[in-house]
């Protein structure tokens, strides 16, 4: 295999699969032009593996003229951006001042119990990770929890908690 | 010749679908097909009465002709829905005229919630369907836009200053004083980047960086009338002479996304957008961009910063953004609210704008009623109305059937008030006059179970969480906030950690480069002034 463009003098890092290297040149290809490219394409990447490889930060600084540095240090500014991969669900439990006012405090309190977990952790089966969201804008209908992309829940009791996760469980194992 | 179909409106606001409409419209559109009744389901915004959603209006028809009477059916299950048909709501003589069934509520426009409203900004929210070119059309859209092609750059400015309009992302800066700054910003001068040539000389940008808890009104305008924004920022470019437009919006907002990309793409495919908008031979291109979960990034040069690709850090003011924003050229960087509100005041004129609301503050504020209330939702008003009205008559009091206690007005660095302030009018001097701020125009009530120090405390670790790091009083006055405050409510050395808790708030507040550090000590502050029982007592 070809060894990855790196930016001399960049410290060596692993290799990228080769599955992941080809999503990172779909998205510098779409991309790269664009003025303000980095968030575009971060977003490309992410949305395509799931988080963005920290073996992927050399070869997008390369294509936009940038040091690693200056890529990691953005990669690393936002909330939205992982490095690594996360569960097959991603639940994110706002924890704003709306959804405190209608119980998150406790909701968030049920969901690390139950999943045995913190925030931005993944459960030992792989199956949920658990990221903290402040506002989903959905503020007059909470506790509000988004799942995955784009699937969001209002007035998430405990047991409309519970009965989510069970639901994504079984679906999992089916 | 068969009838046209019955309309059929259900939301497809975000806040609906968590509620269920999509599974509401689903069967409905399950159950007309199994009874063989023709219907046609439009996707609305949303009225922005969140108790009643999933909300269906039926649009009254005789035969083919449609009678433009809606009758509303609310909170309508997916389960209710075989009820809906059984009760003949879709084949009575008169479809949709209102048969009666136990969730009949009538026509929205005379419900008390709904009539007593001035709705200038989300006029079309919950009425058209929000991707419709011709829908939006057939309800006034575009005709600001038309009167502006025919206007100069200045009378544009000017009918936008004369109407009073302020921001409404929070800082109500007058937003025709900003337009005139940058349609009188030097052309050339500006441009540091290496290749100037192949950059827009100026450049629009909507803030839609929405992240203050308990607003939402940037995301139902955006979901249930984007094209009112996409003429708003059209307009402005006119105004300025600027060619590119760019909404930031936050990443949080799936479905604005969507919805803000398609209306785009059917404004690209009608021409009111591009090379020729309107076929006047003007130019305005426009791209939604996302923002990646950083509440600092609402705002305004920091959301520069991340648009130009950067981690999003706040500049140092001056320059000014309208002097020297976007890659270096001079920038309008508006509200969504902002920028929506323009089209009707083009359309109708200035006077017609500043008639509504109060004192310095002209015009309507869509305002949000959130947390712990019975009826929350989006109300728009003119400036003027109470507190108390808005969280008694709108909002029906608490949720929970407990006291109303504290009530945060204008995001997380909005100050808390306690029931003694609730008659404050709703107005940007008004709310300043009591050390608060009306900011977006989010509402957020809590009931007598709320503890005012956790919320101090809160308020410091979501500073630390979401500084940007660049200045030190935030970045680790915010830390050191919340151990003072975790140790205050230890009781340790309690006398001692109320005064550097105060030395840390006047530092933040006077030492801060941006609101968020700046106005962080408010929410601080006003529990402990407010609610010292919860600190254990102040001596």
């Amino acid at each position: 295999m070809k060894p990855l463009p790196a930016r001399s003098g960049a410290a060596p890092s692993p290799a990228l699969p080769a599955d992941q290297a080809q999503a990172v040149q779909r998205a510098i290809a779409e991309h790269a032009a664009r003025p303000g490219a980095l968030l575009p394409l971060l977003h490309a990447v992410q949305d395509a593996l799931g988080h963005v490889p920290p073996a992927a930060l050399p070869v997008i600084a390369q294509a936009l003229n940038l040091t690693r540095a200056e890529v990691h240090g953005v990669v690393s500014f936002y909330h939205h951006f992982r490095s690594t991969p996360p569960g097959r669900h991603v639940l994110r439990l706002c924890r704003a001042e709306a959804c405190q006012a209608r119980g998150a405090r406790a909701l968030e309190a049920h969901a690390r119990r139950t999943l045995g977990i913190d925030f931005h952790q993944t459960t030992a089966d792989g199956a949920l990770t658990l990221e903290p969201v402040y506002c989903l804008g959905n503020c007059g209908c909470g506790p509000s929890l988004l799942l995955d992309a784009d699937e969001l829940h209002a007035n998430v009791t405990a047991d409309a908690f519970d009965a989510l996760v069970g639901r994504l469980r079984e679906e999992a194992g089916a | 010749m068969s009838a046209a179909p019955l309309r059929v409106c259900v939301s497809c606001d975000a806040s609906a679908l968590a509620l269920g409409a999509e599974r509401t419209a689903q069967a409905l559109a399950a159950e007309a097909q199994r009874r063989g009744i023709a219907i046609e389901l439009v996707r609305t915004g949303s009225r922005g009465m969140l108790w009643l959603e999933p909300l269906v209006e039926v649009e009254a028809g005789i035969g083919d002709s449609r009678l433009g009477i809606r009758t509303a059916y609310g909170p309508v299950r997916a389960a209710d829905v075989p009820s809906l048909f059984d009760a003949g709501v879709f084949t009575s003589p008169v479809a949709g005229e209102g048969a009666a069934h136990a969730l009949r509520l009538g026509a929205v426009e005379e419900l008390d919630w709904f009539k007593r409203q001035q709705r200038l900004c989300f006029a079309r929210v919950g009425v058209t369907d929000p991707l419709s070119v011709a829908d939006y059309v057939a309800h006034g859209g575009f005709r600001g836009l038309r009167k502006a092609l025919d206007m100069a750059p200045a009378a544009i400015v000017q009918t936008v200053i004369d109407s009073g309009l302020r921001g409404r992302g929070g800082a109500a800066f007058p937003t025709g004083i900003k337009w005139k700054t940058v349609l009188e910003a030097a052309r050339s001068s500006q441009s540091p980047i290496s290749n100037p040539e192949s950059r827009p000389s100026k450049y629009i940008v909507c803030n839609a960086d929405e992240g203050d808890s308990g607003t939402f009104s940037d995301r139902m305008l955006m979901e249930g009338d984007p094209l009112c924004l996409v003429e708003g920022m059209a307009i402005a470019g006119l105004a300025v002479g600027a060619t590119q437009g760019y909404i930031y919006l936050r990443s949080e907002y799936p479905h604005a996304r969507r919805a803000l990309d398609a209306a785009i793409a059917a404004a690209y495919a009608a021409g009111w957008l591009g090379a020729d908008i309107g076929g006047s031979g003007k130019r305005f291109e426009l791209e939604v961009r996302l923002g990646a979960g950083a509440y600092i990034c609402g705002e305004e040069t920091a959301l520069l910063d991340s648009l130009e690709g950067k981690r999003g850090q706040v500049r140092f003011k001056p320059p000014l953004p309208a002097l020297k924003g976007l890659f270096g050229r001079p920038t309008v960087v508006n509200n969504v609210i902002s920028l929506a509100s323009v089209p009707l005041i083009l359309e109708r004129g200035a006077a017609f704008y500043r008639d509504y609301g109060t004192g310095r503050s002209r015009g309507t504020l869509p305002i949000q009623l959130a947390g712990n209330l019975k009826r929350t939702g989006l109300v728009e008003l003119a400036f003027g109305v109470t507190l108390r009205e808005l969280l008694y008559d709108y909002g029906g009091g608490s949720l929970s059937g407990r006291p109303l206690r504290a009530v945060q007005v204008g995001g997380p660095l909005g100050a808390y008030l306690p029931a003694s302030q609730f008659d404050t009018v709703l107005d940007y001097e008004a709310f300043a006059a009591i050390g608060a701020m009306l900011g977006h125009g989010g509402v957020v009530a809590f009931d007598d179970t709320v503890d005012m120090a956790e919320q101090a405390r809160y308020a410091m670790e979501f500073c630390a969480a979401e500084s940007c790091g660049k200045c030190t009083p935030c970045r680790i006055g915010s830390t050191r906030g919340v151990e003072v405050l975790e140790r205050i409510r230890a009781g340790i050395e309690r006398e001692k950690n109320f005064a550097l808790l105060e030395d840390l708030c006047e530092t933040m507040r006077f030492g801060s480069l941006c609101a968020l550090g700046g106005l962080t000590p408010d929410p601080v502050r006003s529990a402990l002034a407010h609610f010292p029982e919860d600190f254990g007592g102040r001596a």
